[in-house]
């Protein structure tokens, strides 16, 4: 395993914020987002499309009232989403995971902070 | 933690936009193909498209009524925040990139800067060069309405400039860009002076009717211009589209409920019409393709015409074997976009349509649900000769495509 530096903490700024990099012909999409971190591998499970270098989205939701009737969709604050520019597959940044589809997900990598400095390993 | 032996290079594009270049865009197809070795495989993109409307100031110039010319050319010139002209569609109905999330399907704004080459040209060898095709077809895209014009007359006016526009401008044997011309088929004596215009134009292999319509397949006013596209040897195609305001598909409140349908009904209408009134039987010898509503449709329409048919045959006399026979001998369908969540699913379609022989790849580039060539080559089941089959060898046998340049494909 290699350990190679992606760069400062605050290059990752404004929040959320990403950087995709190449180590020995892998791409890797770096997150940060604000409790945190996250690393997965640049290959959409769809297709293979480049999915960390599509557009940050926050999830979107479906609002019900108490009748169950539809009161329209909003976005969910907490929850965002890297989508593959390919195809529109969303994942989860922090699980990495298709929010209708827990089978669908991406390929973690390691990635870990140090004296402000951020580094991944693969 | 370990030493730190070097930095990561950040990757040159960091968020795909309406501005990056195709071939970064379809980078990850690209070293898919170096790593499959298509360099060595024939492969034909039968259904990929071109913003013609974008170009519309130049088609208009190609209408032959003087009057229709000069009024298309003063609209095109003053009229302010308006479609192009005589052209019917969904105006502002557009939601396939999902709001901002697949930017390819929204537009191509990247640099292009080479003297003397038309843009779609450039666009098309960029796209052909990341998939690795030998050939593209090329296909309208607004212009998949037209068959919903309020004016018969303006469907054939248009399509007729916009087919030489096209030949005359874009399409070349040498680069490997082909066409289907686009069929006025509202107009059948119309549609008739387009196989006779183009039928020998070797850079159109075949004839459109685009799908999204309300005229019936099997009328004996067809009859003529069926034997015209029989005789030429190049086969009928029906590309599929959606008309959100039929009464139906307006009940669906997504593009997701209606592009799914949509793309799909208007080619299970026509199908069913063109199976169950003999058109096989009457031109044994006219190839049909049917593009872009994916291919889970078929297995479904095969199985009931099939079960139908046994009962209510006198209903069907022309007919002399099952339904499910014609479509499986007679008729040619493209793949995408390829319904792939079931492997089992797939399996049981792939062997229902034959695909080996009559299943034909289409990228639908660059539309949100297109395929790249690996959307064959991962399927687990099939055999090398038979991905070789559906990604070109189908095609070059449909379209009679001679071989290209090999060492050029590889470069």
């Amino acid at each position: 395993m290699e350990t190679v530096r992606v760069g400062s903490v605050e290059e990752f700024e404004p929040l959320p914020a990403k950087k995709v990099v190449k180590v020995a012909g892998e791409e890797v999409g770096v997150f940060r987002l604000d409790d945190g971190f996250y690393a997965w591998r640049n290959n959409c499970p769809h297709q293979g499309g480049p999915v960390c270098q599509g557009r940050i989205y926050n999830r979107v939701l479906e609002t019900l009232d108490a009748g169950r009737r539809s009161l329209g969709r909003r976005y969910d604050e907490e929850r965002v989403n890297i989508v593959c520019p390919w195809h529109g597959l969303e994942y989860d940044i922090r699980t990495g995971r298709h929010p209708g589809n827990d089978g669908m997900a991406l390929e973690p990598v390691a990635v870990q902070v140090q004296d402000g400095e951020v580094y991944v390993s693969l | 933690m370990d030493a730190v032996i070097r930095n990561a290079g950040a990757m040159p594009v960091q968020e795909m936009g309406t501005e990056t270049d195709t071939r970064d865009y379809l980078a990850h197809a690209r070293a898919h193909a170096r790593k499959a070795g298509y360099a060595d495989w024939t492969i034909v993109d039968i259904d990929a498209h071109h913003v013609e409307t974008v170009h519309w100031h130049e088609i208009i110039d190609y209408i032959e009524d003087p009057v229709l010319r000069h009024q298309a050319t003063m609209y095109q010139k003053e009229r302010i925040g308006a479609p192009p002209y005589g052209l019917n569609g969904d105006l502002g109905l557009r939601y396939q990139d999902v709001g901002g999330r697949i930017p390819h399907q929204s537009s191509r704004r990247e640099k292009v800067d080479e003297p003397g080459v038309h843009l779609d040209v450039a666009l098309t060898r960029r796209a052909m060069e990341a998939l690795c095709v030998d050939y593209m077809v090329l296909f309208p895209t607004p212009m998949l309405f037209i068959g919903m014009h309020p004016q018969v007359e303006m469907e054939a006016v248009l399509s007729h400039a916009y087919n030489r526009w096209l030949a005359e401008n874009v399409l070349s044997a040498e680069d490997g860009i082909l066409s289907l011309a686009v069929l006025p088929f509202n107009s059948p004596d119309a549609a008739c002076r387009t196989v006779e215009e183009f039928g020998a134009n070797p850079n159109i292999i075949g004839f459109t009717v685009t799908s999204t319509r309300y005229k019936p397949v099997h009328a004996n006013e067809y009859m003529r211009l069926y034997r015209m596209i029989e005789e030429t040897g190049k086969p009928i195609a029906f590309h599929a589209g959606y008309h959100w305001q039929d009464p139906s598909l307006a009940t669906c409140n997504s593009f997701l409920g209606m592009h799914a349908l949509g793309f799909v009904w208007c080619n299970l209408v026509h199908m069913t019409n063109w199976i169950l009134n003999g058109i096989p039987e009457r031109f044994p010898k006219l190839n049909s393709l049917w593009v872009e509503s994916g291919l889970s449709w078929v297995p479904f329409l095969m199985q009931r015409l099939d079960d139908q048919y046994l009962m209510r045959q006198s209903e069907a006399p022309l007919l002399t074997k099952m339904p499910s026979d014609y479509m499986r001998e007679s008729c040619f369908y493209t793949c995408q976009p390829l319904e792939k969540s079931s492997e089992v699913g797939l399996k049981a379609t792939l062997e229902m349509i034959n695909a080996e022989t009559q299943l034909l790849y289409a990228s639908d580039w660059p539309h949100f649900d297109f395929d790249a060539p690996r959307a064959i080559y991962d399927i687990p089941f099939l055999t090398e000769d038979q991905k070789r089959n559906i990604l070109g060898r189908n095609a070059a046998r449909l379209f009679n495509l001679p071989k290209k340049d090999r060492a050029r494909k590889a470069a």
